[in-house]
């Protein structure tokens, strides 16, 4: 299992704001695709699949406030395609 | 970096701009670039946004010509015009680490020396992402990040009769008021020399 974490995005900047997400619970999702759009005061951005799998559990929802290190969902890897 | 003056261009026109380019740096295919151009009157709404803090009804802002665009950066609502000058960095966030900090704080320092330039003594406000002359914003910020690349960037005022139609928004959600370059040094400013500035900036801030 591999965790989608929020990372670092600079000093004093602890949290974000959930957006969107690309995809729900149950999808195939591929390695670099954008996965979830964040917010904050003055930045959107995406954040990325770490990996080929299935988003298996997503643990914020839309509007939610995430801290930087907190884990946004988990994804089962699954083997890449040949 | 290449810069692209695409001039006198309408907000989504420079906004497929911009994604077209992204895209094609993502797949390798192009290099990053910086985008310069100004706008028709749009007023912008981020997805921060609050379409309460238009003050106007759409009608009215019709009437002026004004359109109004829901789009894809961070931050509130704003106004851009003919009047401004916009500077869209799409480039790689990687090249400053990822932090979104130092990003706008590089391009903070963009805005700073050209402001310099014309003798403006302008400066940053602790927790207040834009630059100011005093109290007075005159350069605002918003960007959105996807496949790890940057677009949208910053917008310094610089024509002192484009300024009233911050008055039919609340600016960033903030009771601001907006300064200009031309507002600040009393004098009328052309767009070739704020290229020409914007350009030297750009470079030595090594993007």
């Amino acid at each position: 299992m591999r965790a989608v974490i929020l990372p670092e995005l600079g000093p004093a900047i602890e949290k974000a704001v959930v957006s969107f997400w690309f995809f729900k619970e149950g999808d195939q999702v591929k390695e670099n695709e954008d996965l979830v759009e964040l917010t904050t005061d003055k930045a959107a951005f995406n954040i990325p699949s770490p990996c080929n799998g299935i988003l298996v559990e997503i643990f914020f929802r839309e509007g939610d406030t995430v801290q930087v290190g907190e884990v946004l969902a988990n994804i089962q890897e699954l083997p890449e395609d040949k | 970096m290449e810069i692209i003056n695409l001039d006198l261009i309408d907000y989504q026109d420079a906004y497929q701009i911009q994604r077209e380019r992204l895209s094609q740096i993502k797949k390798g295919k192009q290099k990053e670039c910086i985008f310069l151009c100004r706008h028709y009157p749009v007023i912008t709404v981020g997805r921060k946004g609050s379409f309460l803090n238009i003050k106007v009804t759409r009608e009215f802002l019709n009437h002026k010509k004004i359109k109004i665009i829901e789009t894809d950066r961070g931050g509130d609502v704003t106004y851009h015009g003919p009047g401004q000058i916009m500077i869209y960095p799409i480039v790689f966030l990687r090249r400053f680490s990822n932090n979104l900090h130092t990003y706008f704080r590089l391009l903070e320092e963009i805005a700073l020396k050209t402001l310099c330039d014309f003798k403006i003594n302008a400066n940053r406000r602790e927790g207040l992402t834009g630059v100011w002359v005093g109290i007075q914003k005159i350069c605002s910020i918003g960007i959105k990040v996807s496949s790890g690349i940057s677009m949208h960037g910053l917008a310094i005022n610089v024509k002192d009769n484009d300024l009233e139609n911050f008055s039919l928004i609340r600016p960033c959600g903030l009771d601001i008021k907006m300064t200009s370059i031309e507002t600040e040094i009393k004098e009328k400013v052309n767009f070739e020399d704020i290229f020409f500035s914007l350009k030297r900036s750009i470079n030595l801030c090594v993007l």
